[in-house]
Order: C-alpha cells, then sequence, then structure tokens
C-alpha cells in the first residue's frame, strides 16, 4: 500500500539530508517532491497542495536548521507547523445567541453524518454548557429521516420537533424555533436533508430556511473521508450559505484526511469538531496538530524524533552499538534498551506515534501492559553480575532461583532468556548487514516494533545500518 | 473485440463509435460520466497545449489532472513513472508521441488485470442472495430499493432483509422502502443480532420460493474488527440455509469518497470476498477515476452505479465501455 511507502520515503528524504547551518534551496526542493505527494495521497485538493507547498517552500529556504534537526527535519517542522497553523484559528466552541434560542443549521452531502452528528452535539452542550435543547427534523425527502431523528431524541431523552413530511422543511423549521421558545429551549438543532451541492433546487432550499430561521451557526458536515471533491462541495456550500463551521465526520476510520485541509483552505471557516464514532458521545474538538500530523501521514513522527532526542542518551547508544558489533551485548544491556524505551513515555501513546501504526486493524484492542517491560526488569535484576554478562552459564538450578527471587514463573524467565539469545544472534547477524529474521527481534507483535523502533533509533544516533533499517521499520505492506 | 482494438480502431478512424443503447436511464448515466470525460479530457488537451517540453513540471500537471479525477495514487503514479521511462527510452517529444504513451500505459495497466466482468445474475428457479456491505453513508439501503426495484419490474419474487438493527431508523427506512417497490421487507428488533434477522429472511425466502433476497447490513468502518467479523458470522449463519451463498457480497462505495475506497475494497474482500462493488452518487461528482484504481488495485468489477436519490436511479454498470469511452475522448482530440 502506498500509505506505509510514502511515510518511508519522507524518512529516507529526510535522513538523506545531513545536518548543516540552514535549509538550501536543494534541501526544500528534495523534500517538498515527497510531501506534495504525501499531501494528494492524503486527499487533499491538488490545488490546494500546489499553493501550499509554493508557500511553505519559500518559508523555508534559507530557514535556520534547529538544534538536533537535519534540514529535513526541519523542513518536515515546518509543513507541520504551517499545516497546524493553516487548520487553527478561528472561533472555537458554539457561538451563542444573546438572545436565546441559538439556532444551528447542520447541511452537507447525502450519508456524510448530519443528523447523528447533530444529536451529538446537542447532548455534549447539554453535558457541557447546561443548555436544553431541541432538535428539529427538517429532512423530509429521506425514507425514515425523521424517525432517526426521533430515535436519537429517545435515547438522548433531548425532544424532537416535526410536521411529518408533508410540510416544506422551512415551514417545519421555522415553527420548531417558535415551539422551543415557547418551552423555553435555548439551542435548536435543524437538521436538514442531505443534499449535492449542485443541485440549485436543493441548494436554493437550504437559503430559504437560513433567510426565514437566522442561523446562529451553520455548520458543513463532511465525511473526512472524502476525495477531491471536498473542495468543489465546501466552496459552493459556502458560496451559497456563509457557513459558519464545519464538522469532520467518520475519523474514527483509517483514512489521512486531507480534506481537512482543502476544506479548510477553500472556505477559510474554521472546523470546529469531529465525529469520531457512531455512539452519541463519540464528538470531540478539532486538534489542528493532531489533524496535521494524521494529514502529513508521518504519526508524530517528528515528536517522537525530538523525544527521543531529548531522552536517549546519546553516549548510552553509542556504547551499544559498539556493542553489538563486537557481539559483547549482554542482559544489563537488553534492560538499558528497555529502560531507552519506556523514557520515551506511555507505549500506548509511542505507538501511536508510529506512522501506519494507527492503521492496524485491532491495534485499539491492543492492550500494552507496561507492567511487561517492568517483570523483564525485575527478572534481569535478580540476576547476578556474571549471569547478567554471561548469560549462557544460566543453568536450570539458576533459572529457578532467578524465578523464585524475581516472583515470576519460571516460563517467564526461559522466555526472556530465550528472547534475548534470538536477539543477540539477530542482532550479531544485522550488525554483519544481514537483516532477515529482523521482525522477531523484540518479540511479535506491537511490542516487538517499538522495541526494534527504540534499537533503530539509537542505531541512527550511532550512524550504523543507516540505509537498510529504513525498510524494515516501516510496518510490512499487509498483502 | 478488445479494448486495445477497439482504441486502435479509434486512433485509425476504422470504425466508429458503437453507439449506445438510448434509453432513459442510460441517457442519466451518459451525462453523469460525461462530466467526468470532458473535464478529463479537456484539462489533458490544456495540458498539451501548455506544454513545449515534456519536464518535471510537465509530469507534476499530468500527476494532479489524474490525482484530481481520483484516479487513483498508486495508479498515477505508477502512469507517470511509467510515462518518464518511456518518454526518455522512446525520446517521446511531440505533442502526438506522448499522448499515444499515456494512452497505451493506461491501457496496460486496465488490461493488466484479466478480471471476471460478469454481471450480476440471478440464479434459474432458486433464489439469489445478494449481500451488501460498505461504510456509514454510502448508500447501501437505497442501492437495495433500487435494486429490488429493477428485479420487480423483470417480474421477480424479491425479499429484503432489515439487516441494519444498529443504525437509528434503519429498520424503518428499508421498510418505507418496501413498500415504496412492493417488496416484503424481513426485520428484526432494533438493536438485535442481524445475522438471527439474515437467517430468518433466508429461510423465509426459501419458503417463499423467493427469486432473489438482498440483505441490508449496517454500515461500519473496515478498521472496526469486531463489526467486521459481525459481517462472518452473518455469512456463515445464511450459509446454513443455503450452502452456496450468498451468490453476490456488493460492496457499496460512495464516489466521492478520496484514497480511503481503496483500503475500504480490500479489507471488505479480505473478510467478505466480495464480488462486485456499487458506485453511488455518481450523480454528484465527475469523477469516475476510482473504478481503474479499483479494477487495477483488487480486480473487483464495479456492476452497479447510483446516480440518484429514486428507485430507477441504478445502471449496471460495464467497465470496458466506460474506460473506452474516457479514452475515445481522448484520442478524438488528438487526431
Ligand atoms: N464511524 C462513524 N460513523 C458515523 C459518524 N458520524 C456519522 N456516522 C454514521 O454515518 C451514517 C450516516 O449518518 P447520518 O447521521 O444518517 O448522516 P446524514 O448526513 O444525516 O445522512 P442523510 O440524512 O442520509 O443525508 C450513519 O450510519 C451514522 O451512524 C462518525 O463520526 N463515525
Ligand atoms: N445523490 C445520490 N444520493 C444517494 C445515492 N445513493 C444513496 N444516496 C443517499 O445517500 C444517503 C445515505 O444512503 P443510505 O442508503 O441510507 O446509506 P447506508 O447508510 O449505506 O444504508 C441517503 O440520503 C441516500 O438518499 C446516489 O446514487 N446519489
Ligand atoms: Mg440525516
Ligand atoms: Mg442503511
Amino acid at each position: 500500500m502506498a500509505f506505509e511507502g510514502l511515510t518511508e520515503r519522507l524518512q529516507n528524504a529526510m535522513t538523506k539530508l545531513r545536518r548543516k547551518g540552514k535549509v538550501s534551496e536543494a534541501d526544500v526542493k528534495e523534500m517538498m517532491r515527497e510531501v506534495r505527494l504525501a499531501l494528494l495521497e492524503a486527499d487533499v485538493n491538488f490545488k490546494v497542495v500546489k499553493d501550499f507547498v509554493k508557500k511553505v517552500s519559500e518559508r523555508a529556504v534559507g530557514s535556520e536548521v534547529l538544534e538536533n534537526l537535519n534540514p529535513g527535519q526541519q523542513i518536515i517542522k515546518i509543513v507541520n507547523d504551517e499545516l497546524t497553523d493553516l487548520m487553527g484559528g478561528g472561533k472555537e466552541g458554539i457561538e451563542f445567541s444573546p438572545k436565546p434560542p441559538t439556532v444551528i443549521m447542520m447541511v452537507g452531502l447525502q450519508g456524510a453524518g448530519k443528523t447523528t452528528t447533530a444529536g451529538k452535539l446537542a447532548n455534549y452542550l447539554r453535558e457541557k454548557d447546561h443548555k436544553r435543547p431541541m432538535m428539529v427534523a427538517a429532512d423530509i425527502y429521506r425514507p425514515a429521516a425523521i424517525e432517526q431523528l426521533q430515535t436519537l431524541g429517545e435515547q438522548l431523552n433531548i425532544p424532537v420537533f416535526s410536521m411529518g413530511d408533508q410540510v416544506s422543511p422551512i415551514e417545519i423549521a421555522e415553527k420548531g424555533i417558535e415551539q422551543a421558545k415557547n418551552e423555553g429551549r435555548d439551542v435548536v438543532f435543524i437538521d436538514t436533508a442531505g443534499r449535492l451541492q449542485i443541485d440549485e433546487t436543493l441548494m436554493a432550499e437550504l437559503s430559504e430556511i437560513k433567510a426565514a430561521t437566522q442561523p446562529n451557526e451553520i455548520f458543513l458536515v463532511v465525511d473526512a473521508m472524502t476525495g477531491q471533491e471536498a473542495a468543489n462541495v465546501a466552496k459552493s456550500f459556502n458560496e451559497q450559505l456563509d457557513i459558519t463551521g464545519v464538522v469532520l465526520t467518520k475519523l474514527d476510520g483509517d483514512t489521512r484526511g486531507g480534506a481537512a485541509l482543502s476544506i479548510r483552505a477553500v472556505t477559510g471557516k474554521p472546523i470546529k469538531f469531529v465525529g469520531q464514532g457512531e455512539k452519541l458521545d463519540a464528538i470531540d474538538a478539532f486538534y489542528p496538530d493532531r489533524m496535521a500530523s494524521r494529514i502529513l501521514g508521518m504519526g508524530d513522527m517528528l515528536t517522537l524524533i525530538e523525544k527521543a532526542q531529548q531522552d536517549v542518551d546519546e553516549k548510552k547508544a553509542e556504547e551499544m552499538a559498539e556493542k553489538i558489533r563486537e557481539n559483547t551485548f549482554d542482559l544489563n544491556d537488553f534492560i538499558d534498551q528497555m529502560d531507552q524505551v519506556n523514557k520515551m513515555g506511555p507505549l500506548e501513546d509511542i505507538i501511536k506515534m508510529i506512522p501506519g501504526m494507527n492503521n492496524i486493524p485491532g491495534l485499539d484492542q491492543i492492550q500494552v501492559d507496561p507492567k511487561d517491560t517492568a517483570r523483564m526488569k525485575a527478572i534481569v535484576l535478580s540476576m547476578t553480575g556474571a549471569e547478567r554478562e554471561n548469560p549462557d552459564i544460566l543453568s536450570q538450578s539458576r533459572r529457578k532461583r532467578i524465578a523464585k527471587g524475581s516472583g515470576r514463573p519460571l516460563v517467564e524467565v526461559n522466555r526472556l532468556i530465550k528472547q534475548f539469545n534470538e536477539s543477540k544472534k539477530m542482532m550479531n547477524q544485522m550488525s554483519k548487514g544481514n537483516l532477515s529474521g529482523m521482525d522477531n527481534l523484540f518479540g511479535k507483535g506491537a511490542k516487538g516494533k517499538l522495541g526494534k523502533m527504540a534499537f533503530n533509533q539509537m542505531n541512527k544516533k550511532a550512524g550504523i545500518n543507516k540505509k537498510k533499517k529504513k525498510k524494515k521499520m516501516v510496518r510490512k505492506k499487509k498483502k | 473485440m478488445g479494448l486495445f482494438d477497439k482504441i486502435k480502431q479509434a486512433f485509425t478512424g476504422e470504425k466508429k463509435e458503437e453507439p449506445i443503447q438510448q434509453d432513459e436511464v442510460a441517457e442519466k448515466y451518459e451525462k453523469g460520466l460525461e462530466k467526468t470525460r470532458s473535464s478529463f479530457s479537456e484539462k489533458m488537451n490544456a495540458l498539451f497545449a501548455n506544454f513545449r517540453k515534456v519536464d518535471e513540471d510537465f509530469f507534476e500537471e499530468l500527476e494532479e489532472i489524474l490525482i484530481g479525477a481520483d484516479v487513483g495514487f498508486d495508479v498515477t503514479m505508477e502512469i507517470t513513472d511509467a510515462l518518464r521511462q518511456e518518454v526518455k527510452l522512446k525520446n517521446a517529444k511531440s505533442q502526438n508521441e506522448v499522448q499515444q504513451v499515456i494512452i497505451e500505459k493506461m491501457v496496460e495497466i486496465y488490461e493488466e488485470n484479466e478480471i471476471d466482468e460478469q454481471p450480476v445474475q440471478l440464479k434459474k428457479n432458486e433464489l439469489t442472495v445478494i449481500l451488501f456491505v460498505g461504510v456509514n453513508g454510502v448508500g447501501k439501503t437505497t442501492s437495495i430499493a433500487k435494486l429490488a426495484h429493477q428485479y420487480k419490474s423483470d417480474g421477480k419474487k424479491v425479499l429484503l432483509a432489515a439487516g441494519d438493527t444498529f443504525r437509528a431508523g434503519a429498520i424503518e427506512q428499508l421498510k418505507i422502502w418496501g413498500e415504496r417497490v412492493h417488496a416484503e421487507v424481513i426485520t428484526g428488533k432494533e438493536g438485535g443480532d442481524p445475522a438471527s434477522v439474515a437467517f430468518d429472511a433466508v429461510k423465509k425466502a426459501k419458503e417463499e420460493q423467493a427469486d432473489v433476497l438482498l440483505i441490508d447490513t449496517a454500515g461500519r468502518l473496515q478498521n472496526k474488527i469486531n463489526l467486521m467479523k459481525e459481517l462472518e458470522k452473518i455469512k456463515r449463519v445464511i450459509q446454513k440455509e443455503v450452502p452456496d451463498a450468498p451468490h453476490e457480497v456488493l460492496l457499496v462505495l460512495d464516489a466521492t469518497t478520496g484514497q480511503n475506497a481503496l483500503i475500504q475494497a480490500r479489507q471488505f474482500k479480505e473478510t467478505t470476498d466480495v464480488t462486485g462493488i456499487v458506485l453511488t452518487k455518481l450523480d454528484g461528482t465527475a469523477k469516475g477515476g476510482i473504478v481503474l484504481a479499483i479494477r487495477n488495485e483488487l480486480g473487483i468489477p464495479v456492476k452497479f452505479v447510483g446516480l440518484g436519490e429514486s428507485m430507477d436511479d441504478l445502471k449496471a454498470f460495464d467497465s470496458t465501455d466506460y474506460i473506452y469511452g474516457l479514452f475515445s475522448e481522448l484520442i478524438k482530440e488528438t487526431i
């Protein structure tokens, strides 16, 4: 899948550029080609990409390279910052009317998530701002659209106003607001039918609803998976209605979500909320920084790089690499390595930063147990110095003693020793340039990847296996 | 006649384009795809009109045109990378030469995958079970209604199963469609087990000797393992009653979806052996390019396209015709 391919290429391009004082034009050119592709692949509209790349290139050339970064990383940082800036800003939250009720109109394409989001937001405002919301069923076209909203209303215990599907949506909206006033409801959501931006009749209908109800907010609801078309959709809805904000839905999927950037660039309107699931509490404020790294497909790689650079002791890493080369890597080093990984933060957080990892189906179900590394450490700490330096002397009786001392079962002790031996063997091979079997180095699954990552990180510092490890760092293609 | 021959003929002007059947839906279909085609070839022509030499800027422009048509990122890269090579090798310089290389490459990519493009066919005197799957809001329920309407018009006995027990109002939605197209709808309880609805429906369809059973499912994102497993269970349960069912698993994709459509197709294919795609909302977008990407990368044919919200708005899809149309427009303007 190209997804990994690109991240890999971005990283390759990044490390190709050696450290020096200023970002040169050549550096920028090299990186920007990859950045451009990353954005296109993330579904950012091609025109938006063009402008963005131009703008960022200008900014990047001649910029000072920060301590600890190479020019490639520096450029990624600039790109990341610019993306964040571009998508951020603007008013956060909801603009409440000084004269209640506050009227919020939901608009968008078919199936984007308008109705669900209306329910989520109504619930959200009731919880967070102690509002008394009401919802108005103004989708008279889609079969059972009214029932859908009514069901949500029942689930949330929030009233829904409906006049059936034989009355014009404009009248429904007006009467709905009247009713809200009478009942002392202070926020009214108008759920409208999905429509194509090219459908003139239905677009005009929205303008009429707007004119009749003077909404305080008009939220364009957009499916985060939308492709190039997002720019056209956002443009038309905005031109027609002068929307006040955007809600991006279905971000719980594995889309890169470049639509966010397209919409922001085309309309200038803020993205206010994101939908994170089908349940009615799955709504969140929009964080431009998270979105930026998601679009870039680097996970929070930059953060990780920075973090790792602060926390991993360079000297230690170099020593370790040296030991690997000399084949004197022992159990002391093994737990040191674990400490390095631990220092970088909770395992789950680190996993999320690795590009591609958040896309592995089922990862959200994996429980990374930080106790695991603690247990392994306990085992090693129960060994004598001689045992740690020379694990070959670990006889069954010694192992039993260690198991007792560490309070771990014998199988666990055996497993650890086995794992260590395999690691050592592989590291040895690796330092000779043979990388096959690298995948098993740190055990299977997410934790294995983590260990590998930390290890790569250290190797990078120590400057060994520079090119080869790149290939392996990226998640293997899933069929 | 193979696609390549057709295109060659168009090149040499030996034969005129075959006339396309002209009923109402076909017209709508043509109109919908027309947008894709003309905007595509317009842009290509503008590109050729503007470039002086085939340089990196040219390739970037070309990449943008292809990606802009949602041809798919990988396919785009495949085309432009190949083109970079060819242009170097053949030293192609003139507009005609380069354009020819582009078309050749696209056709080559298209023909790379020999895939089974059988349209959906009902079994004779036996029940055909069709399962609809896809992410949230793509148009599964509506497509079922449309297809049911087609089969009803052909005089078939059609049953619908309301397998979306999760989304608010989903059962009601299918029931309303059932009334409109005069097809019986088998329902369960909201929040109930979708597999048991499917089971009941298959049983009933057999008892009543229905010709076709269309099973609706709740939308689910392909990265949700548990929900994907639920689909496997639905399939298993159906097979208890009819061992070779479902005879078709149609993945519904929204034409406005970007690159994620490919991931969807890949993931759903893995769990449910998708046999074909329904590409919906093609009335709204000038982007049909994803057809090429899906075919190329996954070998799943698009079997139907959705062109609107009413029950008439579904059309059987022939990708050869479509892609031929895409190219022939281009070729016509080259000569
Ligand atoms: N996974 C996920 N699904 C969502 C999210 N938001 C909405 N959905 C689902 O997307 C589908 C469509 O949502 P609706 O709220 O009915 O969308 P709509 O825009 O009102 O659709 P129409 O009224 O048919 O135009 C439903 O299956 C929702 O459950 C989200 O953030 N994540
Ligand atoms: N314009 C257009 N809208 C469609 C098409 N197919 C479905 N829809 C609309 O898309 C929305 C979601 O459809 P639905 O069938 O409920 O999707 P499901 O959640 O996958 O079952 C509804 O508003 C449909 O009317 C199509 O081909 N064109
Ligand atoms: Mg709705
Ligand atoms: Mg449905």
